[in-house]
């Protein structure tokens, strides 16, 4: 059996609660078994995890699993392995999924890997991949032991609900009591520092000419980016020379380059392409610069832009 | 106080990765490898404050091959008193965690810190693993820490917010971003760590139960995300939460 640690908050499941049901659903099915999920705490509605293909849930609700302590957890989902005889833990790649992945590891003797994004090949052998050295290369792993642990990548696949409410039961074991207080959960202020973050909007002639470019500069000053622009807007003299990127003009890396009304020519490609993070900003769909980026906009960039200097806005004064 | 940080050694992050010619390990030709920046400038920083503050000492253990040496030596050089290294090049995060445990286990350790990950794998599993080896509480994603007495007061990053939660030693805890600040070893760090002593410990047995079969390179982006024109809320979103670049 695949057995899923269905995390929810305050009885809410997250996204990935129903993405790891998804995946241990997959994985169960090219086993020739079947998926369970495990629920812990207080959670209203665990029977929906069957939707998403958990044949049956296990809820186990108790006071002492309210708060968040590893170790406490750990002794809970270890107990609930093996009285259900799992084979497969599926956890989600989150801070409750990562800390519990090394100890469920340690505890169960079990092969483990975390922040896996593909389903694992079961013939001959469970293998399983995960992107390595951020992303720049993919290492397949062999699990070889009895029980093997995994951690999911949030948003490597997508949850499918296809199916129905499934029947919830409970598990009778021990708990121990917890060693760790939870004293407070706050809203973090300014968590993710900037000053690293070296940023750049850039813009090219989607923009029609030199006078637009306000909500470009306007977005570049919230962020706190530097603003550049593909060659045909430099040669035309919109913008100056001094901001042309590409392979004729500068080549950069960023950790974020949001691309506005560029189309993608492979010599502007060639000089941002190793940009982290690439957000483009097109209403052209076929635009080839969308196969180039991680998040791509279709629409029309005189409204688009200034709705996302306005989310960006919110995102920095909450 | 007697602390204990584990460090780990990690290729630069502008390393160009290639791979061998049987695609089984990486080609480690022309890597620069340093210490990971999350035990270095956190952990260990962290671990040397309380010390400084109140006394006792901070010992670095690597799990590696005498190749190690230069990053144990670096961090000797930041302020650690002794360095434990055990003579191994383990295949997986549990051999690693089996390997610190077992020294720990009879080394009278108040705190066990450690990054929250590494830079080349990201896995975040050693320190809950050693925690529960040792049947210690863990503390993950640590940005603050403050002792009184042998109770510690720590926030802990969570998704969209902060946790703070109390714990008495001996616990595990690994170091996040704000922890501490990068210290750069000073002329004289680096003289002394030459006379630091580095003990060689010879690892305990242990099969690895994961194994790296193969590496690959990626073949092409992965598929863009299209986000919604109308909800820029979620294209900022994405940017905080999955790229992590806002």
């Amino acid at each position: 059996m695949v057995l899923i640690f269905a995390e929810h908050q305050k009885g809410q499941f997250k996204k990935a609660a129903f993405e790891a049901v998804t995946y241990g659903y997959k994985t169960a099915q090219a086993m020739g078994s079947s998926c369970a999920a495990l629920v812990l705490g207080n959670a209203t509605n665990a029977a929906e995890l069957g939707k998403y293909g958990a044949s049956k849930v296990y809820h186990i609700n108790d006071a002492a699993l309210e708060n968040f302590d590893s170790q406490v957890y750990a002794a809970v989902i270890g107990a609930a392995v093996e009285q259900t005889g799992a084979k497969v833990l599926v956890l989600p790649h989150t801070s409750t999924g990562k800390s519990l992945l090394g100890r469920l590891a340690a505890r169960l003797n079990a092969a483990s890997v975390a922040g896996v994004n593909a389903l694992p090949s079961v013939d001959g052998g469970f293998r399983v991949k995960r992107p390595v050295f951020s992303g720049k290369a993919i290492a397949e792993y062999e699990l070889k032991s009895d029980v093997k642990v995994l951690s999911l990548m949030g948003n490597a696949l997508k949850p499918e609900a296809t199916g129905q409410d499934a029947p919830v039961e409970t598990l009778s074991l021990s708990i121990p009591a917890g060693r760790v207080k939870v004293k407070s959960v706050e809203r973090a202020e300014g968590t993710v520092p900037l000053p690293e973050a070296e940023l750049v909007v850039s813009a090219g002639r989607g923009m029609k000419g030199p006078e637009n470019w306000g909500i470009v500069e306007e977005l570049a000053s919230v962020i706190g980016a530097t603003t550049a622009c593909s060659r045909p807007v430099a040669d035309a003299d919109w913008r100056p020379h001094h901001e042309h990127v590409g392979q004729t003009g500068i080549a950069i890396r960023p950790n974020l380059y949001i691309a506005i009304g560029i189309s993608g020519a492979i010599q502007h490609l060639a000089g941002v392409n190793s940009s982290k993070t690439i957000v483009v900003i097109n209403k052209d769909k076929d635009a080839p610069f969308f196969k180039a980026a991680d998040y791509g906009v279709e629409g029309d960039l005189f409204e688009v832009v200034p709705r996302l200097t306005e989310a960006f806005r919110k995102f920095k004064e909450h | 106080m007697k602390l204990l940080v584990c460090i780990s050694k990690t290729p630069d992050t502008t390393t160009k990765i290639t791979l061998s010619g049987d695609k089984r390990a990486l080609d480690t030709n022309g890597v620069q490898y340093i210490m990971n920046p999350y035990d270095e400038w956190y952990a260990l920083v962290r671990a040397l404050e309380i010390t400084e503050k109140s006394g006792g000492t901070v010992t670095v253990i690597n799990v590696g091959l005498a190749d190690n040496d230069a990053i144990i030596r670096k961090g000797l050089a930041i302020g650690a008193n002794d360095a434990v290294r055990v003579d191994i090049a383990p295949q997986s995060a549990l051999n690693v965690a089996k390997q610190i445990a077992e020294h720990a286990k009879t080394g009278g350790y108040d705190i066990i810190f450690l990054g929250k990950e590494t830079i080349d794998y990201n896995g975040s599993e050693v320190g809950g693993m050693v925690a529960e080896l040792l049947d210690l509480p863990f503390v993950s994603y640590a940005s603050k820490l403050e002792l009184d007495g042998n109770t510690a007061t720590i926030s802990r990053d969570i998704e969209g917010g902060v946790e703070v939660v109390e714990v008495a030693t001996p616990f595990v805890v690994s170091a996040a971003k704000g922890l501490a600040e990068q210290r750069i070893p000073n002329m004289r760090g680096i003289m002394t760590s030459k006379s630091k002593p580095i003990t060689v410990l010879p690892p305990a047995p242990f099969d690895d139960l994961a194994v790296t079969v193969a590496y690959e390179l990626p073949k092409e982006k992965s598929a863009v995300k299209m986000v919604d024109p109308n909800d820029m809320d979620e294209l900022v979103r994405l940017l905080h939460e999955e790229a992590k670049v806002i």
